[in-house]
């Protein structure tokens, strides 16, 4: 690293009411590197990105940017200097084509008017420089995630970016999409940009960084190169404690206890629906985990939604409790004892505006029927008692949800299922954008859930998490089960190979 | 210096203070305002006359406060209340005593309007303005086809009675506006209706998949609005003691969406206040009665209901409240102490 | 050939084809039951007979595809004609001085509204409401007669009209073919339309990314306060007269109209070109009512109830339909965006593709 960074941070400081975010932060990006930020929720990655782009502004200390000290007040500014920003969620206008989204609001002119024909002719030129090519008139909507976030790349970078800031950019990306996208990183550092990312994904940290920043409690812990950093160090300095590195160790090496053969919970026989998921046999025993592996897609959630009566099945039989069973809406599920975690927690799980409480007992609540109320007292002594019982932190059951950090909320979700007293979970993705403790704080629960005798239906796209926890796969491609293998008889590798079509 | 604070931020606080600042102002005008006596056997009296007034729109008000709280909007009110007017008026025209049968025709068409609506928005999944746009827009011709265009006297006296007459001295109608209150306040508090409700305006999707049945229950809300309106519409006509297809409950869906938020319901659903649609409610028509009894020229009544519903808005929004805060600390230094950081976005 | 059949059908822009074919349907229909339906002189008439409802109905196109709504635009239109009627009969101003006068207070009036809603984050629905209120309200406080106006200006505005072959264009038809020229340029040819597209689709993105979205959303609601006072403008030219009742209701014919049109409330899609078609249709069936004679009025409230929610279920059949299509079929309309896949990736270890080429161009 011969240049002097291109963006630095020197004693800054940023309070909130009631918390301090930022502790003097000095940090450090070099032009040509990618950098990744790295630390739990609310460890003052998001703060400092906010600084960073001129949402809030600093209590103290300074910002550089090339050398010279910046000050933002808006967004607009920091973009305006060169500093870039892509968000987790695509922040594009989706009935906007592709080459009007690459342009608002600097769409060429010509004698006044808009000039469509050099909108879509330079549209498509920024793409390419990222290897991608598509029929720029269409809407954005009409393509999945991973290509409107090239498309929100191509918008960054069509004037000149001096700093690209990406938010965790990879949570809705399978391995193929993440690849592409690290592919295009690469080839923008070459030009010079400097690249800071975050992300909770620790393989992807060491595919593609350069240099790691650690943070925790609001203080940068650290500054690395990615080379000299072994995992189980990053993770005990994010966490602070030797006690999760035991905990890494001890997970990556113990292989589920294998059980005896019981008759399933639920049994789908040929279940499918036309146009979302072809037909499938899948069984859920009482105290054993069924994970589902496939590539975004394939159909897992899919499946998940079938089995819940989410979505309603034109094909097959479904035996629950080894009686026939009708699966028309959530409602028939939740009173055969059938709970659902959902994979979009914000938009398909929490109620946002309700507190915590409301939002533990809705299920149960909701399977008594309207007639007949917990009561106010009830409700508060079940809400302390999950409250406890998952180490939820928040200052009390009448805090609204909306403002509990991730894993609270996944705990929150959990909490509303458990007290319904299920005989069978389907948890989808309820990792996914949480932290490393708090991830691991879950997946116990999950497994103490099953050895008591609690049947689970377990969605990850981590396929290690998936082989790791689970007593049997299923592999999905393309919306159908192409393989079921037992949990401690398969290997990464295996896996991997079925969703790619390899034979076994 | 908490507790303080925690009652002004009671989202009752600044529709009661409105109510009151407007009764301070008839008190101004007229120190008898208040004054209640006893005539031909009934109370009399200006605040007797304001409830009287004011009990159709309470009552339309209670249907519209659920729908809103599910994030729909029922602006086909003001039909429903023309033409269940329509409907009753032509059963009493046939055969004046038959007003059992009137009430519930009346009712019966309320409740099918509301069942339409119901269908479209729930399971059909129209947008529920342009849902209860169409039967506002057809349900006047409707109500005109009922009528003939004609405007229907009723004399029927068991009619009348509903709208015009007393019980135990107090108006009839504010006994059904009552009623029907304490009715949907023991629904939405005493059961886990209110919960359930709330939770579909915040999030329809997860209410879905938590197990409720969502259609059902905002099928049921604007059915609920369609009663109400109906109800509503029994009162009216025999006020007047005539059905008008063309100008009974003209605007007045309007008045109700305005009773709502000023009574600090939000148009985006979810929590909802049933006391501060009842005194949004009292406002309006209290704001009628002021401006009437003061003076203020009858034209001029409408200014006059724009000008309070901005200035309240405008108090309610807290994007508002934060910009007048931030323009009196600068301009009173000692005001300057920070409550809030500037973080808040 | 594909190609234009597979944009007519595009989800988007079905329903305005829709509108059209429908439209040209009536009118068949009309020419088919009565003798001298199917003429010029019958087209050319629908254009005079609702220019001010075009004009409006434009205006409230541009406010319903950011994602707004404007409800005052019928009380703005009756203001302007009595402001029109005082200042010609009682100030005895020129029209020279009156027409500007007054385009600039409604595009003050809008623009105070779409302040209120953009800078306090007050509801659309409220503050037009008030609006409405506040105009009707002016309307009354300056006079409740109805104020005649003999002003000889006036008279040979309104009394112009263009031949053409056996119909006639007047003035105010001409204003109204000009207004929709102007308004389909703004759509789709300056910042300012598409960036009036872009809030309705996301305003929060719009922002993010920078766009100006507190000018565009004033502007808008200015720009249908213009539409409303230019709508009185050709009302007073078609009434010579101005009354403080009139234009009730007019809100909803032109949200109406502008939903036949294929605009959607949600915002984001629309085309002002819809909204022309969805007033035509409008004024066919009051045509057709008439021609038929037998009708009462009423039934024309009916008839367009029903033509709503005939047009209404079809955009929701659409809808549908699109978000299946689009996310291959997992029916899971809430996503904004759609996460399925055309292609199954290549598994990590796989071989890395150097171009990737999504959807072949036909």
């Amino acid at each position: 690293m011969t240049a002097s960074p291109i963006l630095e941070t020197i004693g800054l400081e940023k309070t909130f009411p009631g918390v301090k975010a930022l502790r003097k932060v000095d940090f450090r990006l070099f032009p040509g590197e990618i950098h990744t930020l790295m630390g739990q929720n609310g460890a003052g990655k998001s703060t400092l990105i906010n600084v960073l782009t001129g949402v809030h502004a600093p209590d103290a200390g300074e910002i550089l940017l090339g050398g010279k000290p910046v000050e933002f007040s808006t967004p607009l500014e920091a973009e305006a200097a060169g500093i870039r920003t892509l968000y987790q969620e695509v922040n594009l206008c989706p009935n906007l084509s592709v080459a009007e989204n690459v342009f608002a609001g600097r769409q060429p002119k010509r004698r006044g008017a808009i000039d469509w024909r050099l909108i879509h002719a330079r549209a498509e030129a920024a793409l390419a420089e990222l290897n991608v090519s598509l029929d720029v008139t269409k809407s954005l909507d009409t393509y999945p995630i991973a290509v409107q976030q090239m498309v929100a790349i191509a918008r960054a970078l069509s004037v000149d970016a001096r700093v690209l800031i990406l938010d965790e950019p990879t949570s809705s990306l399978d391995d193929g999409e993440v690849t592409r996208l690290f592919d295009v990183l690469r080839k923008l550092k070459q030009s010079g940009i400097g690249i800071l990312f975050v992300t909770h994904f620790l393989e992807q940290t060491y595919a593609v960084s350069d240099r790691i920043t650690v943070m925790r409690n609001g203080e940068r812990e650290g500054e690395y190169l990615a080379q000299d950093l072994p995992v189980e160090l990053l993770v005990s300095k994010m966490v602070g404690h030797e006690r999760m590195t035991e905990r890494l160790k001890r997970a990556a090496t113990e292989p589920p206890a294998q059980k005896a053969a019981v008759p399933p919970f639920v049994e789908l026989r040929g279940v499918g629906r036309r146009g979302l998921m072809n037909p499938v046999d899948i069984d859920v025993q009482p105290g054993q985990i069924l994970g589902l592996a496939g590539l975004l897609g394939s159909g897992r959630t899919e499946t998940a939604r079938l089995m819940f009566g989410a979505e309603r099945a034109d094909a097959g039989t479904v035996t629950i409790g080894g009686r026939p069973a009708k699966l028309h809406s959530p409602r028939d599920a939740v009173r055969h004892g059938v709970g659902y975690c959902p994979e979009d927690r914000k938009k398909e799980g929490i109620v946002a505006d309700l507190s915590i409480r409301e939002n533990i007992i809705l299920a149960l609540q909701a399977r008594r029927g309207w007639w007949r109320p917990l009561g106010r007292a009830r409700e508060r002594q079940i809400a302390d008692d999950y409250i406890a019982r998952l180490g939820i932190k928040a200052r009390d059951a009448e805090q609204p949800i909306g403002l509990l950090s991730g894993g609270n909320q996944q705990k929150v979700l959990l909490a509303r299922w458990l007290a319904t007293e299920p005989k069978m979970l389907i948890l989808d993705e309820p990792t996914r954008g949480i932290d490393v403790a708090a991830k691991f704080e879950i997946m116990d629960r999950v497994l103490a859930l099953c050895a008591k005798g609690l049947g689970i239906l377990f969605i990850s796209s981590e396929v290690s998490e998936v082989v790791r926890v689970s007593h049997r796969i299923a592999v999905l491609r393309d919306r159908r089960k192409v393989a079921e293998v037992a949990g401690n008889a398969a290997s990464e590798d295996q896996v991997y190979r079925l969703i790619a079509g390899g034979s076994e | 210096m908490t507790r303080i604070r925690t009652a002004l931020q009671h989202s009752l606080l600044w529709p009661c203070v409105t109510l009151v600042a407007l009764v301070l102002l008839d008190l101004a005008h007229n120190p008898a305002f208040l004054s209640v006596t006893m005539l031909d056997g009934h109370l009399f009296g200006a605040p007797i006359d304001i409830l009287n007034r004011a009990a159709p729109l309470v009552l339309v008000s209670l249907g519209m406060t659920l729908v809103i709280a599910t994030r729909g909007i029922d602006i086909s009110v003001g039909a429903v209340v023309a033409i269940a007017g329509a409907a009753a008026a032509t059963i009493l025209a046939d055969d004046p005593s038959r007003v059992g049968l009137a009430l519930m025709a009346a009712l019966a068409v309320g409740v099918l309007a509301g069942m339409w609506n119901g269908l479209l928005v729930a399971f059909v999944g129209m947008q529920p303005i342009i849902a209860t746009l169409i039967l506002m827009v057809a349900g006047r011709g409707v109500a005109q086809l009922l009528t003939g265009g004609q405007i229907i006297p009723i004399g029927a006296p068991g009619y009348l009675m509903v709208g015009g007459g007393y019980l135990a001295s107090i108006p009839c109608s504010v006994w059904v506006a009552t009623g029907a209150l304490a009715l949907t306040a023991l629904l939405m508090n005493r059961t886990a209706l209110g919960l359930f409700i709330r939770a579909i305006g915040v999030n329809p999707v997860a209410t879905r998949l938590v197990g409720l049945r969502s259609n059902a229950l905002v099928f049921g809300v604007y059915t609920f609005s369609g009663l109400t309106a109906a109800l509503a519409g029994v009162l009216i006509s025999s006020n007047v003691r005539s059905a008008d297809g063309n100008n009974a409950g003209l605007l007045l869906e309007l008045d109700a969406i305005l009773a709502v938020t000023l009574g600090g319901t939000s148009l985006l659903g979810g929590r909802f206040s049933l006391a501060g649609t009842v005194v949004g409610a009292l406002i309006i028509q209290t704001l009628t009665y002021t401006t009437y009894s003061i003076g203020v020229p009858p034209e001029a009544t409408l200014v006059v209901k724009a000008a309070v519903v901005l200035v309240v808005s405008v108090i309610q929004s807290a994007t508002a409240r934060a910009w007048l805060m931030r323009q009196l600390r600068r301009g009173l230094p000692f005001a300057a102490k920070k409550t809030v950081s500037e973080a808040a976005r | 050939m594909r190609n234009l059949l597979d944009r007519l059908v595009d989800p988007r822009t079905l329903p305005i084809v829709v509108t059209v074919v429908l439209f040209a349907a009536l009118f068949g229909f009309g020419s088919v039951m009565y003798t001298g339906f199917f003429s010029l002189q019958v087209l050319l008439g629908l254009i005079v007979d609702n220019a001010f409802l075009l004009i409006v109905a434009i205006g409230m196109t541009f406010v319903i595809v950011s994602g707004g709504i404007d409800l005052s635009v019928g009380s703005v239109v009756a203001l302007t004609t009595i402001l029109a009627a005082v200042f010609a009969e009682r100030f005895h101003w020129p029209v020279w001085v009156i027409v500007p006068l007054v385009l600039a207070a409604g595009t003050l009036y809008g623009a105070a509204m779409g302040a209120l809603i953009h800078f306090f984050r007050l509801q659309p629905f409220i503050v037009t409401l008030a609006g409405m209120f506040l105009a009707r309200g002016a309307c009354f406080l300056i006079t409740t007669q109805s104020i005649t106006i003999n002003d000889p200006a006036f008279h040979a505005i309104s009394g112009y009209h263009l031949d053409i072959g056996s119909g006639s264009l007047t003035a105010g038809a001409l204003i109204a073919l000009a207004t929709l020229a102007v308004a389909i340029f703004i759509a789709h040819f300056t910042r300012f339309g598409r960036n009036v597209y872009a809030i309705g689709g996301n305003e929060r993105s719009a922002l993010l990314m920078g766009l100006p979205v507190a000018r565009t959303k004033v502007g808008v609601y200015a720009l249908s306060g213009f539409c409303s006072a230019l709508g009185g403008l050709v009302f007073t030219l078609y009434v010579l007269s101005g009354y403080g009742l009139q234009g009730q209701g007019m809100e909803l014919d032109a949200i109406a109209a502008t939903v036949i049109g294929g605009t959607l409330l949600t915002g984001g899609v629309g085309y002002v070109i819809g909204s022309v078609f969805g007033v035509g249709i409008l004024g066919t069936i009051q045509t057709l009512i008439t021609f038929d004679g037998t009708l009462s009025s009423w039934w024309t409230r009916i008839v367009i109830g029903a033509l709503l929610c005939a047009f209404c279920l079809l955009q929701r059949v659409i809808e549908r339909h699109a978000a299946r299509r689009k996310s291959n079929g997992t029916g899971m309309q809430q996503r904004a965006s759609s996460r399925e896949r055309r292609r199954p990736a290549e598994p990590e270890s796989g071989p890395r593709t150097d171009s990737v080429a999504m959807t072949p161009r036909s």
